[in-house]
């Protein structure tokens, strides 16, 4: 295998993990926006999507399309119910209060998925079947191009969404200044439960998608949650397009640490990069130093 | 009067008698083991097993009579996988239950953290993880490892034993096996870990002895997702074999991106691969994987007049009945350890001091579901690489490998 394959091969790898790093932190960045707190029970739709995708495809024996719009629904129905019973009900509660809620929610999330489908992981066949594709030496698994389209695809829909809907306007709008979007009648509190719904979405579409390459298991969400957070914090947190750019970068970055200096230190690797440019820039990548000032983070 | 001295003597009776309830009745203490098991998280899939095996053999015990009499109770504590949560629960184990003996910990990691404290408390440990670091004194250890050739020790720790094979014997069986295939240079990947920690160790030290050189020597995190990068740079070297050391998930994976690399060169599992769904979950990737395994995997098809058969056989019936899942060598594990502790009790009494004697002398030819154990002061784990059969994927079912 050639040194020019490998590093191909290491790339792809990069941009699969990435794509994954970069749903978790794009559904990070909208509910910060929509409300100032760290969802950190955003890999715990992930895992969600996963294993429900699994138990209607191989349980349930529902066609694998339908198997996954279904998940989709059920996922982001999970979300909007937390938000309903879980953060919805606590009027006047400061962000730390609400970010602790959602870390219960993750422990019980879990626990419920420990409860439901036991601790063994899971697996499901790829999307398409057959071969690998070989590329220049590297060797392709075909489901790194359904993650990768259905990444685009989201990411264009949810740039839609939020730049010519109605819905989508009054979301950034809160983002923006929730006082003056509530003083020109957005209901800011429904605003809230559609960005929790719309982040279990993103979540859902992420672990339907990487269970074919990586197995799903309950107590998958800690880590893609660290990582989606890291992410979001690298493309200065509230920043779509950044979250996005940075899932990537830090995705790449890992692979080719593995790769190319030590699969030992490759987390550490990527975590180091993200402390350094956050020394440099410490709004992140895409965000503004004087937004940052405003921010609680 | 008579009668007031009669409620008195009524209420000394009922006070004397509600004081010592074993007193009246024949009625003989229970014996108290402690088992420290993962049974939640990570490693879950260890102490599943094993907290179902240890149950079911309580119960046996105790409709049989218990030891001599005694009901036995095994008291399960779970270490949620985490090593300080072990140490709390040994602690809990000697001081609130007072018990004989402790079996488990489930994991290499956590059993180390509890060495310590077992040595200090003078109790018996049989531990179900199966480093040889766990059973060998750490000054012991360097000087095995700083040797020039090839040594097994020859001290113990005093109190601690281990049911699994030792790491040592696996690397050694995978060894042997490529030794009679003509393989020489080999790649090895191992998760970060302490099972695959102590894994890349003894393939390190043990390469030699067998002619073989170690060409790479990658590693990855036990949460991760690819290995394909790692087998990439593995692809790229001239390694006749790929050994990879860990348990759960990421075995799995690496199978899958083994094959999705289409990498020509055959795959060794360490014998922490020897669970039925890991060949299941592979989804086909796995036809041609080689692995160390105790025969308890391949139960039906050992010869009946093996002495492990009748043991085996017992175990695998019952626990699939039971439980129906299927049987795995991890529960077997702590089947051994708990079955040593009672022959330890009958032969012993409730001593520590004489069940560790018992332990150390008399388990001699003693078949077990890992293999047939002897245990003596330089082997605290009784079993050598005869407990392992070199096993291959076929059909989606385990094959003696040739």
């Amino acid at each position: 295998m050639t040194f020019s394959s490998q590093l191909i091969q290491f790339f792809f790898t990069g941009l699969t993990l990435g794509s994954i790093y970069a749903l978790v932190a794009l559904g990070f960045t909208m509910i910060y926006n929509s409300t100032g707190i760290i969802n950190l029970a955003q890999g715990e739709f992930v895992m969600l999507g996963g294993l429900i995708i699994v138990f209607c495809t191989m349980v349930l024996k529902i066609p694998l399309l339908m198997a996954f719009v279904l998940t989709v629904t059920v996922v982001t129905l999970v979300g909007a119910l937390f938000e309903r019973l879980a953060i919805h009900p606590l009027k006047n509660a400061s962000v730390i209060t609400l970010i602790i809620i959602t870390l219960a929610g993750s422990i019980l999330f879990r626990g419920l998925a420990m409860f439901l489908w036991g601790k063994d992981p899971y697996a499901l066949p790829p999307f398409s079947g057959g071969k690998p594709w070989h590329f220049l030496g590297a060797s392709l698994q075909l489901q790194i191009f359904w993650i990768l389209a259905v990444t685009v695809v989201v990411v264009f829909g949810i740039a839609f969404f939020f730049n010519h809907t109605l819905v989508g306007k009054a979301m950034t709008a809160c983002a923006f200044n929730p006082l003056a979007a509530r003083l020109v009648g957005i209901d800011v509190r429904k605003m809230v439960l559609f960005s929790f719904a719309l982040s279990a979405t993103l979540g859902a579409i992420a672990g339907a998608l990487i269970t074919p390459i990586t197995l799903m298991e309950y107590e998958r969400g800690p880590l893609l949650t660290l990582k989606g957070f890291a992410a979001a914090v690298l493309g200065g947190l509230g920043s779509g397009a950044g979250s996005i750019v940075a899932g990537f970068i830090i995705g790449i970055l890992e692979s080719l640490g593995a790769g190319l200096i030590s699969s030992g230190y490759k987390d550490a690797i990527a975590l180091l990069v993200l402390l350094v440019i956050l020394w440099v820039k410490p709004s992140g990548l895409f965000g503004s130093a004087e937004a940052s000032e405003l921010k609680k983070f | 009067m008579a009668k007031k001295s009669f409620i008195v003597v009524l209420v000394v009776a009922l006070l004397i008698l509600g004081s010592f309830p074993q007193a009246f009745g024949a009625e003989k203490g229970p014996y108290s083991v402690g088992a420290v098991f993962s049974v939640t998280g990570g490693a879950s899939f260890l102490g599943e097993p094993e907290r179902n095996t240890v149950k079911m053999i309580e119960e046996w015990v105790n409709a049989a009579g218990g030891i001599k009499g005694h009901p036995l109770k095994v008291i399960v504590e779970d270490t949620k996988s985490d090593e300080g949560q072990a140490v709390l629960s040994v602690r809990k184990l000697l001081e609130k239950d007072k018990v004989i003996a402790i079996i488990g910990p489930s994991t290499t990691g956590e059993s180390m953290a509890v060495v310590p404290i077992m040595e200090k408390e003078k109790t018996p440990l049989i531990s179900c993880a199966a480093a040889l670091s766990i059973v060998t004194p750490k000054d012991e250890e360097e000087r095995i490892l700083s040797a020039k050739t090839f040594e097994m020790p020859r001290k113990q720790n005093k109190w601690i034993f281990k049911s699994p094979q030792t790491d040592t014997s696996a690397v050694e069986t995978i060894y042997d096996h490529m030794k009679k295939k003509g393989i020489s240079r080999v790649a090895i990947i191992t998760v970060t870990v302490g099972f695959g920690d102590f894994g890349r160790k003894e393939l390190k030290r043990v390469a030699p002895v067998y002619g073989i050189s170690i060409v790479a020597d990658e590693r990855y995190g036990p949460k991760d997702s690819d290995m394909t990068v790692q087998l990439t740079k593995i692809k790229g070297t001239n390694a006749q074999a790929v050994v990879n050391w860990s348990v759960g998930p990421p075995q799995v994976i690496i199978t899958k991106n083994w094959k999705q690399l289409d990498m020509k060169i055959p795959l060794y599992q360490s014998h922490g691969f020897g669970s039925k769904r890991n060949i299941e979950l592979a989804g086909g990737a796995a036809e041609g994987v080689l692995c160390p395994l105790g025969r308890l995997v391949v139960a039906e098809k050992i010869k009946a007049d093996h002495p492990q058969k009748a043991v085996i056989m017992k175990y695998k019936t019952e626990y699939e009945k039971r439980f129906k899942t299927d049987v795995s060598t991890f529960g077997g594990h702590a089947w051994d350890a708990l079955y040593m502790v009672i022959d330890a009790l009958k032969g012993a009494g409730p001593h520590k001091a004489k069940i560790r004697d018992y332990l150390e002398t008399k388990i001699r030819n003693w078949p077990g579901t890992g293999g047939i154990f002897n245990i003596s002061p330089e082997d605290h784990t009784g079993l050598k690489k005869d407990a392992f059969e070199m096993i291959f994927v076929k059909n989606g079912d385990w094959a003696f490998a040739d």
